[in-house]
């Protein structure tokens, strides 16, 4: 998933929906030096990966951030995370008072 | 506001954990290296001893995830100072292939301090592993591993 993250363009393009919110393609074109069809591949890519969605608003495609996505990542890490910080407690107490 | 991105990157990649205990490193050793020792606190039935280059196939002895298969491939083992392996964090769905799927590094680091050992317990690789795995994995299991700890009071003299 954070392969997708490795382009610049794509960097930047996470950042402005985190900071603006959902934003139209043509609105995430401008100030781009990249074209609109590369700033549409880009973020289908990002889609793929599952890090924005889009909808369609009339006639133009509105992107934003899959936080629920995002969020599961997190939660995923935090519950392997804490996985070990109980697997160190059981280390610890193995090596100072138990069987070792 | 922040370049969510690039601290998405950062701190999805890697769990890292430090602590320390009171007691030689060369008995930490032992109880990493020596693959019963480690399921003893780990709470795994390992099948065979840790080599380097070796797999080895665990189960988890816990009741509730006594279906996840461990499957641990030995990479290095530096004696008294650095043991890790490879292999799939949360295999948590018993009719799946995890082979086939990217595994992450565990590295334990062990370094002597005053009355003791610092272990630093690293496991990297979770941007390689798909997103659909992760969200399934989650969705598996209810009730974590919380559980675990009571395992904990056993080893308490």
């Amino acid at each position: 998933m954070f392969a997708a993250l490795a382009d610049a363009t794509r960097l930047r393009l996470l950042r402005r929906l985190s900071s603006e919110g959902s934003l139209s393609i043509t609105r995430l074109s401008e100030g781009e030096d990249v074209t609109r069809q590369a700033i549409t591949r880009h973020l289908y890519a990002l889609g793929d990966a599952g890090l924005v969605r889009h909808k369609r608003k009339g006639r133009e495609q509105i992107w934003d951030l899959d936080m629920k996505r995002l969020e599961k990542a997190r939660q995923y890490l935090d519950h392997v995370a804490a996985q070990w910080d109980a697997a160190g407690a059981r280390l610890k107490a193995f090596v100072e008072d138990g069987e070792a | 506001m922040t370049a969510m991105a690039t601290e998405a990157q950062k701190s999805t990649d890697r769990i890292e954990k430090h602590f320390e205990v009171r007691a030689p490193r060369s008995k930490v050793w032992r109880a990493i290296s020596d693959s019963q020792q480690f399921g003893a606190w780990f709470g795994v039935r390992v099948e065979g001893p840790f080599v380097e280059g070796t797999t080895v196939k665990g189960f988890i002895t816990h009741k509730d995830y006594e279906h996840f298969k461990l499957d641990f491939q030995i990479e290095k083992m530096e004696a008294e100072r650095y043991f890790s392996y490879r292999w799939h964090p949360y295999p948590s769905d018993p009719n799946y292939d995890y082979s086939k799927d990217p595994r992450t590094l565990v590295e334990f680091t062990l370094e002597d301090v005053p009355g003791g050992t610092v272990v630093t317990i690293v496991e990297s690789g979770f941007d390689k592993i798909p997103l659909a795995r992760r969200i399934d994995a989650f969705r598996n299991n209810e009730g974590g591993w919380n559980g675990q700890v009571k395992n904990l009071t056993k080893y308490v003299a």
